[in-house]
């Protein structure tokens, strides 16, 4: 097997796992005893995982003065939280917020415009035979083992010919496209929708868009919820991309913008601001997060109407 | 980044057509966009840096064509080789440990016999939602002697034996970086793959009287070497394309993590702090087909060893 069909195979373990409906999730054989050892063990595993972000929580509620002075991993003698964020929404007229509107608008265009692709596409791959098909699928599955990052750099190059750096396209349309999440949702459409109810949808005489939009999309949910989680998590923290594409401030994303604030504080005319730097810190990573644990119990649900044969 | 012979066998394997459908352009409507956007942000980038690396920026008269000659001066170049070296020795010595971490997370939650198993599989998962910027953020004020917890297990031990920023000790701290940020998203990969291992061959192995840990290694690692595959290949991706972390340490410890620390970053200053842009291209393009071919190596190696 080649790369490209490995990943293919891995795409589809990953994507019946994720949107998997709930009669097939092994059962737990009745006699298998639950190990306290075994749960002691991972708990160290809880820790490594855990602790960073308590100390993020934690150091997110101390001042300069407190950060230094007290111990890392317990409070300081003032509880600064509130005050910590409102200086991290106002410092230089507020453009902490102007970054996280920014990160907002490349997560829904990017993230959103890259999961449309992918869905609409997947689903011609999956659902229509044309000529060229074959070509599409060799093309896009070699795509899925270039990394982003080695093509940050080309992409600087041709866009700051095209004039298109330091604008918000620079950062969207490299995001729009995601060849895995077009693979996941091609193989999760061959058996989520039934070829038969696409005939019976001709005969009815509706329109290829209209049966797509009215009928298959419902049939995709798990699947497209999957490629939005991965979208979603790779836009929110991109970094390498916006850092060299963007140079005015104004358009940063919360990871740029936080990166300048943390190396602000060295250098000539050092204006340490660890503090900011803490709290904006932990209110990025709050909403994804949550977004996190939300679309986690979306796609354990099984929202799938579909036949997802194993 | 695709040979022709990979892709002969890849183009085979189309799913199979479960209906018989007349050839016609309607699917176009739908695969159209996608390859529209996908030439212009993904195969254009690719050809145009390919066509930049054949010329150079003159002293005098602009920039000319040399033809390979910046792929020559790239194999002469210290700087480029000390970069590869680090990110070779990274790959070594970091994806190991971290895959190792998560095959053991994964095989302990698809054991059933853990208290809480959600609890631990979604703590665990936590840190992949983190981004890498804040990742080497936290892990960074974590390292410093002056506020973080190195300082404070100092003072406990009463020596300076914790050095995170050291020369000796700067690559582990960023594999450590890079391992929280990304064990709990290989696990969840293992555990995909483990989860759809019918149960009826472990209720078979138990009759014919095998422990745990022979079901481990008799059943469960063979059917998931897919999966271990697929991660090795997407963890030596990211080794050679190491960047965010140690660019924000670079803040932190800017003695020690030079501008060419790794080659990512050497792509980045060639184009940003030296204007080289063709020398620039020519590091991506000779990365990204390293890359490729180490990943195609290893999943040689991991199907051979399947058909064994």
């Amino acid at each position: 097997m080649t790369v490209e069909t490995q990943i293919a195979a891995e795409a589809r373990t990953v994507a019946r796992a994720f949107g998997r409906r709930p009669n097939y999730v092994r059962r737990t054989p009745p006699r298998q005893r639950k190990s306290i050892v075994l749960t002691i063990v991972m708990t160290i595993f809880i820790i490594y995982s855990i602790v960073p972000l308590a100390w993020l929580v934690i150091n997110a509620t101390k001042d300069q003065a407190d950060l230094f002075s007290s111990f890392g991993l317990w409070f300081g003698s003032d509880f600064n939280l509130w005050q910590n964020i409102v200086d991290t929404l106002t410092y230089r007229n507020g453009i902490f917020v102007q970054w996280f509107g920014n990160t907002l608008m490349y997560v829904v265009v990017g993230a959103g415009g890259a999961t449309l692709l992918a869905t609409v596409a997947g689903y011609g791959m999956a659902k229509y035979n044309f000529p060229g098909r074959r070509a599409v699928f060799a093309v896009v599955l070699g795509a899925i083992a270039i990394p982003g990052t080695a093509l940050a750099v080309p992409t600087f190059l041709m866009f700051s010919q095209l004039g298109l750096t330091n604008t918000p396209w620079a950062v969207i349309l490299p995001s729009l496209i995601s060849p895995f999440g077009m693979y996941l949702i091609w193989t999760y459409a061959v058996d989520a929708v039934p070829t038969e109810l696409l005939e019976a949808a001709r005969m009815d005489g509706s329109g290829e868009f209209r049966t797509f939009f009215t009928i298959s999309l419902r049939l995709l949910a798990p699947g497209i919820v999957t490629v939005l989680l991965f979208a979603v998590v790779a836009t929110w923290n991109n970094y390498f991309l916006p850092l060299i594409m963007l140079s005015e401030p104004t358009w940063y994303p919360l990871t740029v913008g936080l990166s300048q604030w943390s190396a602000q504080a060295v250098g000539v005319g050092a204006q340490p601001i660890y503090n900011l730097v803490i709290t904006g810190s932990l209110l990025t990573i709050i909403p994804i997060v949550i977004a996190f644990l939300f679309l986690q119990r979306f796609w354990q649900s099984g929202l799938s109407a579909g036949s997802v044969k194993q | 980044m695709t040979t022709a012979s990979t892709l002969a066998p890849a183009a085979s394997r189309v799913p199979p057509q479960k209906r018989r459908t007349r050839r016609d352009w309607r699917g176009w409507a739908f695969v159209g966009p996608f390859m529209i956007v996908f030439l212009a942000v993904l195969v254009a980038p690719v050809i145009y840096a390919l066509v930049l690396t054949l010329f150079r920026q003159q002293l005098v008269g602009g920039t000319g064509f040399v033809g390979l000659g910046n792929y020559i001066t790239l194999l002469q170049d210290e700087k480029f080789w000390e970069a590869l070296f680090r990110v070779t020795l990274f790959l070594v010595v970091q994806v190991p440990i971290m895959l190792a971490l998560s095959l053991c997370a994964a095989l302990a939650i698809d054991s059933a016999r853990l208290h809480g198993t959600g609890f631990f599989r979604i703590a665990i998962f936590l840190p992949y939602a983190v981004p890498g910027v804040v990742a080497a953020l936290i892990w960074g004020f974590m390292y410093g002697n002056q506020f973080g917890l190195t300082g404070s297990i100092n003072d406990l031990l009463g020596a300076q034996i914790l050095q995170p920023f050291s020369s000796q000790w700067v690559l582990a701290s960023i594999g450590n970086i890079v391992t929280w940020e990304f064990l709990g998203y290989n696990m969840l990969i293992f555990y995909a793959a483990l989860k759809v291992i019918p149960t009826e061959l472990y209720e078979a192995a138990e009759i014919d009287g095998a422990g745990q840990f022979r079901i481990i290694s008799g059943i469960k690692i063979p059917a998931i070497r897919g999966a271990l595959v697929i991660a090795t290949i997407f963890s030596i991706i990211g080794s050679f394309q190491l960047f965010n972390e140690p660019n924000l340490l670079k803040a932190l410890a800017p003695n020690v993590i030079s501008s060419y620390f790794t080659p990512n970053m050497y792509a980045y200053n060639l184009s940003f702090a030296g204007q080289q842009f063709n020398y620039s291209a020519t590091v991506a393009i000779v990365m990204g087909v390293i890359t490729a071919a180490i990943a195609y190596i290893v999943q040689l190696r991991g199907s051979r060893q399947e058909g064994r």
